[in-house]
């Protein structure tokens, strides 16, 4: 990694916390779906990324956004979750061939159809532990099940969103 | 030995995933009880000055509104204190007896930041530490009740809301005079339940709800709601009573802070008396 996407990569990180904290934490569509964008930056970091990198960069993430929402490990357990998983997903639905090096599973890299069976089940597993762990006790699987279906729904719209408007397409060598 | 080290080292990715859960459920669950002290939250000041200024934008687009409401309530301030306000004469400087001594302070906080779509719901306050607020202390605003201040740092403060499954108020039904505690079950917010009423009550829908003043969090008289629904319910000893708030919790700007000066005496009785009071 050269010092040039190095910056973009911290840049990136730094723009979607902000976003989430400033814009999607009072955002609740339909008063059921939340956007959990900033699970983007750990499901787009580069493939063959470290596993204890990976790990470790999660629950930070996760613990920084427990802050501002007041909702202290939750973010952090679900997000450390997703970077366990990430991997054997990840392994589990390698195209045929194998990935390229030093490929990103981004939507630009990968296409649309296998980005949204890539994201779909990790955001799902997110939203689930998150939603069970804070409706606990209270009852009501069926609850947690509909905020989270629609909670996955939403952020993976937006994710898609963000990386067709945003990110460039990069240059094929 | 060394084959053992190598197995722990091939499995270090899991184990580190372990760790991290259990970092985080331990957090959770030390955060979770509702006297706990918490150690990471948007009291903290940088965080607690990010959402500041957020809400200070958000806020300046309310203002008009803000202002409306409280030139509404300082006019109904001065209709009551045309009531009370008597001449006053060279005989009144001598010091009040205690019966009159204020048992209630009261301070005004504004609202920074706010969660609505969880179980544990939180209010973050811009007032803190230096301004006089203290763990405990009751959160209200013109409307009803709004929470319990569970943190303060030096300048902000965390206050759990009434939409908090962890939270009970004591409170009582207006017309009766029956005691209960509100409690909110997580699903509705705009809804609470009402405890602990018995069934051979007359409570119906319509009847006020008032906070009773027994926790000595809130002083008596404080509103809570409206009963929407009662109804004689799976519990073989008490009814079923569903109050609608009065507070509307998506709207709150501008909370009150109120502390009671007598806690302490009350609570030394209390522990005299060997009376475990829960909140």
């Amino acid at each position: 990694m050269n010092i040039r996407s190095l910056i973009t990569f911290i840049f990136t990180g730094i723009i979607l916390m902000v976003v989430q904290v400033l814009f999607l934490k009072n955002l609740a569509v339909f008063g059921v779906a939340m956007g959990f964008l900033y699970l983007m930056f750990i499901l787009d970091l580069s493939i063959n990324s470290n596993k204890i990198n990976l790990l470790l960069i999660a629950f930070f993430l996760g613990l920084l956004i427990d802050i501002f929402y007041d909702t202290i490990g939750m973010h952090a357990a679900a997000a450390t979750l997703v970077a366990f998983v990430r991997p054997y997903w990840l392994k589990a639905i390698s195209p045929t061939g194998g990935y390229d090096e030093s490929n990103r599973p981004d939507l630009h890299e990968m296409g649309l159809s296998w980005y949204i069976s890539y994201s779909f089940p990790l955001f799902f597993i997110y939203s689930f532990l998150f939603f069970t762990i804070d409706q606990w006790g209270t009852g009501g699987l069926l609850g947690v099940l509909y905020k989270s279906l629609f909670s996955t729904i939403f952020s993976m719209l937006l994710a898609i969103l963000v990386q067709v408007l945003f990110f460039k397409r990069r240059r094929r060598i | 030995m060394l084959r053992i080290l190598q197995f722990l080292y091939s499995l270090r990715a899991f184990l580190l995933f372990l760790l991290l859960e259990l970092v985080a459920i331990w957090l959770i669950v030390s955060n979770n009880s509702p006297q706990g002290a918490a150690f990471f939250n948007s009291s903290n000041a940088v965080f607690g000055s990010v959402l500041k200024t957020q809400s200070d934008i958000s806020d300046f687009l309310d203002l008009a509104e803000a202002n409306e409401e409280l030139l509404r309530q300082n006019a109904e301030l001065l209709a009551r204190l045309e009531v009370v306000e008597i001449n006053r004469d060279s005989t009144d400087n001598q010091p009040l007896d205690s019966n009159f001594v204020a048992e209630h302070e009261f301070k005004s906080a504004r609202v920074i930041a706010q969660t609505l779509r969880y179980a544990q719901n939180h209010l973050t306050l811009d007032k803190g530490k230096s301004h006089g607020v203290k763990p405990g202390m009751g959160v209200f605003n013109h409307s009803g009740i709004v929470g319990r201040v569970k943190t303060v740092s030096e300048n902000y403060s965390v206050a759990i809301s009434v939409l908090n499954t962890g939270l009970l108020i004591s409170s009582k039904i207006k017309p009766s005079g029956v005691y209960g505690s509100i409690n909110w079950d997580g699903q509705n917010t705009t809804e609470v339940k009402m405890l602990y009423i018995p069934r051979h009550v007359e409570a119906q829908a319509g009847d006020t709800v008032v906070t009773s003043g027994y926790n000595a969090i809130f002083p008596e008289g404080i509103a809570v709601g409206v009963i929407k629904k009662v109804e004689q319910g799976s519990n073989q000893n008490y009814l079923d009573i569903v109050v609608e708030l009065s507070t509307d919790f998506s709207k709150i700007n501008y909370v009150y802070l109120v502390e009671n000066n007598q806690i302490e005496e009350r609570d030394t009785l209390n522990q005299e008396a060997e009376i475990v009071n829960e909140y």
